[in-house]
């Protein structure tokens, strides 16, 4: 058999990094698998300003920070990879990936991290980048003197339609329910600025435009009556899921998708943990997929002391 | 002088872009800001370069006056989305992207254009 790590880490976000850290640095001999951009939603970030004794900075300078951490305390990081097996049964867990390579570890630490929600609407995709988009700080500006439509009614929608309103002439905030889940500060500054108005239990059916988008095709959801609105861009902001597809059969997912896990990072197999914005939980921040990733290092490092 | 922080080689100038497309047979650029849609990215370009020693890989800022080539090019008259990224076969724009792509989305168009 090939190498047997100490622990295996699935996913390069905040949470594996900072697992990543804690085990290299317990002189755990530590592998990172990662599918996709190494810092996960934390490089989707253009700005963060909450992050303790941290001033305000760039998503990805946090992330490579964090990188670099990992690596200099000897943690092995292989990223751009598919994982198409999971074993996680046993006292020895292993992967394979799409391309037949095989990794093997005595224990694993699931953090595969979520990825923004999509409507899943016909024209999503063929307008993205010609009218559809999900970064305000990034395309704001080439919808200057334009109309938009901000789907969404979380903390991320209202913040940004408002900060959209630096460009655009008018904002409609399209939103499914007939109340908002952000915080009561953000709905006010929304409510307050009169370049925003708000079309409520509605959701979007479909985008339409030639060679960019130029309408969209609403449902009022208590009628069911559509209507069309002319816009120049639509900005989605509908939340997250969890990247946990892959794991289904193979640890305990809850009806959300979500792993199941214990306060110590545990989940139903014996040697397998989870982290960050893939688990169970409320508030997913960077600074919540920072402590799981702490937990959930500190207890592999007791199961493999147990183990030993 | 650099306006990103890119691993890939970063343009900086429009004689530069015309020169490296002129004097290379399949090119990649992406023309952004270091940004939430524009990193990922960077990042797999960084990636592709090691694999993919027949494809030249690069970055340029979008706010340089020097990127004009890029932004006002006809493939990416309708963009609305950073980054900006761009595809060149001897010399000539070929394909062009609009807003984040992942890793399969840049290989297609790279095996579809610049396979050996």
């Amino acid at each position: 058999m090939d190498e047997i790590y100490d622990v295996m880490i699935l996913g390069a976000g905040a949470a594996g990094l900072t697992a990543g850290i804690y085990s290299s640095r317990a002189k755990l001999n530590t592998l990172i698998l990662n599918d996709g951009a190494i810092g996960g939603q934390l490089v989707l970030t253009n700005e963060i300003a909450n992050y303790p004794g941290v001033e305000t900075t760039k998503g990805f300078v946090l992330a490579n920070t964090m990188k670099k951490q990992a690596k200099d305390f000897g943690c092995k990081i292989k990223s751009n990879i598919k994982v198409a097996e999971y074993h996680l049964e046993g006292d020895v867990k292993s992967v394979k990936l799409d391309d037949g390579r095989e990794f093997h570890a005595r224990s694993v630490i699931l953090a595969p991290g979520g990825r923004p929600r999509s409507l899943n609407i016909p024209g999503e995709d063929e307008f993205k980048g010609t009218g559809v988009s999900y970064c305000s700080t990034c395309d704001g500006e080439f919808f200057t003197d334009k109309e938009l439509i901000v789907v969404g009614g979380g903390n991320s929608a209202l913040e940004e339609a408002v900060a959209l309103t630096k460009y655009a002439t008018k904002i409609t905030i399209v939103h499914q329910f007939d109340h908002f889940q952000a915080f009561e500060h953000a709905v006010r500054e929304a409510k307050n600025n009169p370049k925003i108005n708000f079309v409520m239990e509605s959701e979007p059916r479909a985008f339409f435009g030639e060679e960019k988008l130029n309408r969209v095709k609403v449902e009022h959801l208590p009628t069911g009556e559509t209507s069309e609105i002319n816009v120049d861009g639509v900005f989605i902001f509908v939340g997250y899921l969890p990247n946990t597809e892959s794991l289904k059969g193979h640890v305990q997912l809850n009806e959300r998708n979500e792993i199941v896990v214990d306060t110590e990072m545990k989940t139903n197999v014996p040697g397998v943990f989870a982290a960050g914005d893939c688990i169970v939980k409320r508030y997913r921040q960077v600074t919540t997929a920072v402590a799981d990733g702490t937990i959930a290092a500190l207890s592999v490092a007791e199961y493999i002391r147990n183990a030993k | 002088m650099k306006l990103l922080q890119t691993v890939i080689h970063e343009i900086e100038s429009a004689s530069e872009l015309d020169k490296i497309i002129n004097e290379n047979d399949n090119v990649m650029v992406c023309c952004g800001r270091m940004g939430p849609m524009c990193v990922p990215v960077y990042d797999t370009m960084e990636e592709l370069e090691e694999e993919r020693p027949n494809i030249k890989f690069y970055s340029m800022a979008f706010d340089t006056p020097e990127a004009t080539p890029i932004r006002t090019a006809p493939m990416c008259r309708n963009f609305m989305g950073l980054p900006f990224t761009v595809y060149y076969k001897n010399g000539e724009m070929v394909e062009a992207t609009s807003s984040i792509q992942n890793r399969n989305q840049i290989t297609t168009i790279l095996d579809k254009h610049f396979s050996e």
